[in-house]
């Protein structure tokens, strides 16, 4: 019964947090990767795309909380995603007729857009802060638990409980479905396969008479997307603060280049890498080693690795080795 | 002498704001005919090509398709108006699927492309066995087909080959010359530049010998090989 116990503690305390935050970073990672690929630079504002989206989607939950509008025992959030992401998507293209097409078409270097990017970034930080505030916002509702902590243990006779959060539950189903639905869209699709050909060689696309501004553009509204629904993702199963997702920024450009920049693939594998260390570096081990070794071997401290505060530690660490020993990413990506 | 289906006619110009590289260059090519540019390097022989497709400021002369003077078109609209381009380097999407880059050729096409697909299938048939594989993947003998079938997919009413056999070892320059006969065979003028003079000569109906940005010898394929002064400056006596 014991290394069932350990293995309950783990799933519940690494593999389903883990998985969820994965899936939170893969999502944050794809749109960082788009970038990369067509636009062809590392877009230093998507932590704080994120943190607008989820901003304008807490307002519409707010606005259809008040008109006594739920969604049962889902998230009123999930309602106002879309609309979210509509906001997102007109401020997103705003953002690009104003700055990013000024440096495009003047063929501006890589290095000049990211440092743009840069600007972007502090706007819309300050844009966030104003509007909404700097504080915690608690923005979940709707049924708690898929499987909540008591009913498991009634339910199997254990020790340990597992306890599946709605959210978490919610965070991998949605991201299973953008990440079928990107894929389908980029292999499948007109535009998807011209977006890809662009990424590919942007000469030839032109010559091919694939428009390249339609490209940005259509970019620009999936990236939109995808910033949403991560940073809605993240801020439902955690909380919605500002700064947070401002330093979510490295665990997601850590995950997007561990997979290859430019490439989708391994910005998922990428957030689930990154996401599974940093869960598991700063897991105190102590519980699960307990159940697993004689009662004379049960170690007495914590064996936690790293406090949680130094979490960043880890993504860095990890992009670090990866930028040593291969840049291009574990998927074939383009080297920074 | 009749007007020749595309000719870039006595064209002076050079890269952007930058020194002329052709001096009053003329280069032409007539339906079912291979023209074939050759010359020392530095000759200026795929720029002269370039300046055709409207990747060069051509200051003076001017580029005519069909009787229609195309001068001031982009190579975008000139793709559009019926030119093939294959670039030198960097010509096919490495990182889709055959198939996926023959459909990108066929981009501003609205219409089926199906037949089209088959026809450049059945003229390079190894495509087809490997339609399913990232082009990038492919030999380069295998990747310059890939290229020529992507531009043909919009069919071109003239295609322009830029250096199609460099960097392809002597058997596989062989079968692409082979190719690019039976390309021309469809009916399709095809003005190519080429490395290797002697072989690029003999396939020739109609060859231009430049020399630092101006035509020096103009002919036949077998005129040129015949001719002496050819022969003892760049093909080796």
């Amino acid at each position: 019964m014991d290394f069932l116990n350990a293995l309950v503690a783990f799933t519940n305390f690494v593999v389903v947090p883990g998985a969820a935050y994965g899936a939170q970073l893969a999502i944050g990672a794809l749109g960082v990767t788009l970038i990369y690929g067509i636009l062809r630079f590392s877009n230093f504002a998507h932590g704080d795309t994120m943190a607008f989206g989820t901003m304008a989607t807490i307002f519409f939950t707010w606005w259809f909380q008040g008109m006594g509008i739920t969604f049962g025992v889902l998230p009123t959030a999930l309602l106002a995603l879309p609309f979210g992401i509509a906001v997102t998507v007109v401020f997103v293209l705003a953002t690009d007729r104003v700055v990013y097409r000024f440096y495009r078409e003047k063929k501006a270097a890589p290095v000049i857009l990211v440092i743009v990017s840069m600007g972007v970034m502090f706007v819309m930080n300050g844009i966030v802060r104003f509007a909404i505030g700097v504080a915690d916002q608690n923005f979940a509702d709707g049924e708690r638990f898929i499987i909540s902590a008591r009913t498991f243990k009634d339910l199997t006779g254990l020790d340990e409980a597992l306890a599946i959060r709605t959210t978490q539950g919610l965070t991998i189903v949605v991201a299973v479905l953008v990440v079928v639905a990107m894929f389908w869209f980029l292999n499948r699709t007109r535009t998807g396969k011209s977006m890809r050909a662009f990424s590919d060689n942007e000469d030839l696309a032109l010559l091919s008479g694939i428009n390249p501004e339609q490209v940005v553009r259509v970019t620009w509204i999936i990236v939109a997307a995808l910033a949403t629904i991560a940073g809605v993702l993240y801020g439902l199963d955690k909380s919605f603060k500002p700064f947070t997702y401002f330093q979510l920024l490295l665990p997601i450009f850590a995950a997007a280049i561990v997979g290859g920049l430019g490439n989708p693939l391994g910005a998922i594998a990428g957030g689930f890498v990154i996401a599974f260390s940093e869960v598991t570096v700063t897991y105190a081990w102590k519980k699960v080693i307990t159940y697993v070794v004689p009662d004379s071997m049960a170690p007495e401290g914590l064996v936690q690795l790293l406090s949680t505060d130094y979490k960043f530690a880890v993504s860095f660490t990890i992009l670090i080795i990866v930028l040593l020993f291969k840049p291009t990413g574990l998927f074939k990506g383009q080297s920074v | 002498m009749t007007e020749p289906f595309l000719i870039g006619d006595a064209m002076t110009g050079g890269y952007g704001k930058g020194p002329d590289i052709l001096t009053n260059c003329t280069i032409a090519v007539n339906p079912g005919e291979i023209a074939v540019i050759v010359g020392p390097n530095g000759a200026g022989k795929s720029t002269a090509m370039k300046a055709v497709f409207g990747m060069l400021n051509v200051r003076s002369g001017s580029v005519r398709l069909d009787g229609e003077d195309i001068t001031a078109l982009s190579p975008q609209d000139r793709v559009i108006k019926g030119m093939g381009f294959v670039p030198q380097v960097r010509n096919i999407f490495p990182s889709m699927t055959v198939e996926e880059n023959l459909e990108m050729g066929a981009f501003i096409r609205t219409d089926n492309i199906r037949d089209t697909m088959d026809q450049i299938y059945t003229l390079f048939p190894i495509l087809r066995d490997k339609r399913h594989q990232a082009a990038g993947e492919l030999s380069g003998g295998q990747r310059q087909q890939v290229a020529v079938g992507r531009a043909l997919m919009t069919k071109p009413k003239v295609l322009m080959l830029d250096e199609p056999t460099a960097g392809v070892s002597p058997i596989v320059m062989d079968e692409l010359f082979d190719r690019i006969i039976e390309v021309s065979r469809t009916g399709i003028p095809i003005l190519m530049v080429e490395q290797n003079a002697r072989q690029a000569l003999e396939i020739a109906d109609r060859a231009y010998v430049l020399v630092q940005g101006t035509n020096a010898h103009t002919g036949t394929g077998k005129e040129l090989l015949a001719n002496p002064d050819v022969r003892r400056s760049f093909l080796g006596g």
